[in-house]
């Protein structure tokens, strides 16, 4: 099996394994940040560039550095490759920049957006974007569009990940949505305003890395830091039927799949789970969800306050030692 | 007076069709051809030193040999003949004028490779040049060059013409192959390269027109003898389209290694810059290279003379060369305004770009519009750096190299003419810059 150094640290990995799939496997802090690869599409990645890494070793045989930096979700491993993430400033002012790109037509709209608080650009440009927009432009814009009579899709947002169109091609039976137009004024929308109308569809909402496909049943319902999410199943004869309910009070306000630290759902559901099956009484609750994210979704949770304890007296006792 | 190889014969009387062409020894290379084993045309292509015409400068021999031979799986060529680089036009007037070198290089290749069905790729555009290439594989089909058993070898070959729909990045290979696969035109994310998974996932090689027809004479005089045309790694004759403020614009077929002095000022080919005036840039590839002063082009920055040839016109680097890209050869005079310049490139690769990766949706466009405020007298001076701070975020960043494309000549404007920016911004948009150095008793850069 092949061996990989990230960021110093080494692991050892199945063949055909990316470097983005490594990394996740030694975790922390050197993953690589993901916009557009999802594990469970096929095909998906390459296209957003916010993984870059760079290989510093192309492998054993050929120990080479890449010359460019290369896209950690697509890029397979080598036996003896050696790769840098965060340990390279060059990467990390390439991150930025992508970061910058992707922001610079974004609308910045979080207040009024459903998908702030969970949103992978939300945290991606906390992390690595700019404190000031550079762009001193009309921002391009588009009219706001119903894709199916449960989803809306509002274009603005929408940072052509793919990621949905991965979900139409795989999941659902045929796809009528897709890519319109070409570079800045590329767009996703369907076919002469086609409804995407499928029991699948809903799943593109779930894959969407920001708020431009979201639940129309959900829309301006609550943020999402204010809900609690509860693991609950039920016997569905399409999907698995474990899905994460978000309740506020007794109402359960949305029906989601469940998603793991990436982000990424651990199994699709199908739309009469997400929409259709809203009581408490069509559930069987498991109890709290566990939210393994440092976005703002995490907060108001238990298990934050008990990190934020044992932060403060990590820091308590850091003080000490430096005083003494 | 070089030795021409491609665009030989050209005065001859129906050398577009197929008798013409034969009598002027057309499709002797084919029988040649046709009694040597595939593998020794590969290696005869290695001997020559042929390198990728389309602009990168690959050894052709190496990329054919990459070619990965499954058992039981097809192998295709597609000729890439989307050729829609701006200030590109020597592969149009090759098809043009010599169509069945094209198919006689295509019919030799594919038998090198061991493909039985190829493509030429050829830009929407371009309508007429594709019913004059389907008049000729008409021709060749019906003389028995093209279908089953070519000349009594036993090798069969099927030579379609697809037409594209008129976007510049289908001639980047992989858009080329998902174009041609009736897809969107995005490039494909690699690895795996064409050679292994290409078209409908079979191994293929995509070469350029002229590359192709190279072959032709390559096998007619022998990989050796044309080895020995030009200098170093960079052999045998190229076309050059030279566009722009010349006496003599148009197609030339130069044996590489020409002086770019007397490229520019002979009278064999450009015959020097229009109306008398000086030399002020040159962009010498085609839009995607970086754009060089007049100092620069014709001598490096050791002080000899530059060649026209792959190392000698990179020689510097980007700092202070450039490449030879796809032969684009674009002169401008002393009253030309590179910005001007730089805005109509920009708002090209703006347009282009497929919109699929980031840095390059974004990029190109957020370039064009800080390009055309500057045009229109509204820029300011942090412009210039933003400018180059985008560029820098582009370069390398993007899944295909249109990124690249359109970062070099926004990077290589302001490193050589950083001062026509300042002059454009410090006289809000002034037309004539010329005036402006003039006036203020400035040294043009």
């Amino acid at each position: 099996m092949p061996k990989v150094t990230i960021d110093g640290h080494t692991i050892e990995v199945p063949e055909g394994t990316t470097i983005l799939e490594a990394a996740r496997k030694i975790g922390g802090d050197i993953v690589p940040p993901t916009m557009c690869y999802y594990s469970k599409l096929k095909t998906s990645g390459g296209y957003c560039r916010t993984c870059l890494v760079k290989v510093s070793k192309g492998s054993e045989k050929d120990p080479r550095p890449m010359p460019k930096p290369v896209a950690s979700c697509r890029q397979t491993v080598m036996d003896g490759m050696e790769v840098q993430n965060i340990t390279s400033p060059e990467i990390l002012d390439a991150r930025a920049g992508v970061v910058e790109f992707l922001l610079i037509n974004h609308p910045l709209d979080c207040p009024v957006c459903d998908q702030a608080g969970e949103c992978n650009l939300q945290d991606l440009s906390y992390e690595h974007g700019h404190e000031v927009s550079r762009l001193d432009f009309r921002k391009r814009t588009f009219p706001m569009i119903d894709i199916g009579d449960k989803i809306k899709l509002h274009m603005n947002r929408c940072i052509m990940c793919y990621r949905c169109v991965k979900v139409a091609e795989q999941l659902c039976p045929e796809r009528v949505h897709g890519v319109l137009n070409r570079g800045w004024d590329s767009e996703i929308s369907t076919y002469i305003e086609q409804a995407v109308d499928n029991e699948w569809s809903g799943n593109m909402i779930d894959v969407c890395p920001v708020g431009a496909l979201t639940d129309k049943t959900f829309r301006f319902k609550s943020r999402v830091w204010f809900t609690k999410p509860v693991d609950a199943h039920r016997n569905c004869p399409t999907c698995s039927g474990k899905v994460v309910l978000w309740y506020q009070g007794e109402e359960v306000l949305r029906v989601t799949g469940r998603k793991d630290q990436w982000g990424e759902v651990d199994e699709f559901i199908c739309n009469e789970c997400r929409f259709d099956k809203k009581k408490t009484s069509d559930w069987v609750i498991e109890g709290p969800r566990h939210i393994d994210r440092h976005s703002v979704i995490s907060q108001n949770h238990y298990e934050e306050l008990k990190k934020l304890k044992q932060d403060l007296s990590r820091q308590k006792k850091l003080g000490e030692k430096a005083h003494n | 007076m070089s030795r021409k190889l491609l665009l030989d014969n050209l005065d001859k009387p129906g050398i577009q069709s197929l008798t013409g062409y034969s009598d002027n020894g057309g499709y002797e290379a084919l029988r040649k051809a046709l009694q040597m084993k595939p593998e020794e045309i590969v290696s005869e292509v290695q001997k020559s030193g042929l390198r990728g015409r389309g602009g990168a400068g690959f050894p052709t021999g190496m990329k054919w040999s990459f070619i990965a031979k499954p058992e039981g799986v097809p192998r295709y060529l597609v000729c890439n003949a989307d050729e829609s680089e701006p200030g590109t036009f020597k592969d149009r007037y090759l098809m043009e004028h010599k169509p069945h070198i094209l198919i006689e290089g295509m019919i030799i290749s594919s038998f090198a490779l061991g493909a039985n069905t190829s493509y030429i790729y050829i830009r929407g555009e371009m309508m007429y040049v594709f019913h004059i290439l389907q008049k000729a594989i008409d021709e060749a089909y019906a003389a028995g060059y093209l279908g089953k058993n070519i000349l009594g070898s036993g090798f069969n070959l099927d030579l379609h013409v697809h037409c594209g729909a008129g976007a510049y990045i289908c001639g980047e290979e992989t858009a080329l192959i998902e174009s041609l696969e009736g897809k969107r035109g995005n490039p494909r994310i690699k690895p795996p390269f064409p050679a292994v998974k290409g078209l409908w996932g079979c191994p293929t090689v995509v070469n350029n027109v002229e590359t192709i027809a190279a072959v032709v004479p390559i096998i007619k005089i022998t990989g050796e003898e044309y080895a020995k045309i030009g200098i170093g790694k960079s052999t045998g004759t190229k076309l050059i389209s030279a566009s722009g403020h010349i006496n003599k614009p148009g197609v030339y077929e130069i044996e590489l290694g020409v002086p770019v002095e007397e490229f520019i000022y002979s009278d064999a080919y450009c015959g020097g810059i229009k109306n008398g005036k000086q030399l002020k840039a040159v962009v010498a590839g085609g839009s995607s290279v970086p754009v060089l002063p007049a100092h620069l082009i014709l001598k490096t920055a050791a002080g000899e003379p530059r060649l026209m040839t792959y190392e000698s016109l990179a020689d510097g680097g980007f700092a202070t060369g450039t490449m030879l890209g796809s032969g684009g050869f674009i002169v401008m005079d002393e009253d030309t305004s590179v910005v001007k310049n730089l805005w109509t490139f920009a708002h090209f690769y703006h347009h282009e770009s497929c919109g699929q990766c980031s840095p390059c949706r974004e990029g190109t466009g957020w370039m064009y519009r800080i390009l055309n405020k500057i045009l229109n007298g509204k820029g300011e001076m942090k412009d210039i750096d933003l400018l180059w701070n985008i560029q820098g975020n582009i370069e390398g960043k993007t899944i295909c190299p249109l990124g690249d494309a359109a970062a070099w000549p926004v990077a290589s404007s302001i490193r050589h003419f950083r001062s026509e920016f300042e002059a454009y911004i410090n006289n809000h948009g002034m037309k004539d810059v010329k005036h402006y150095y003039r006036l203020n008793n400035l040294q043009e850069a």
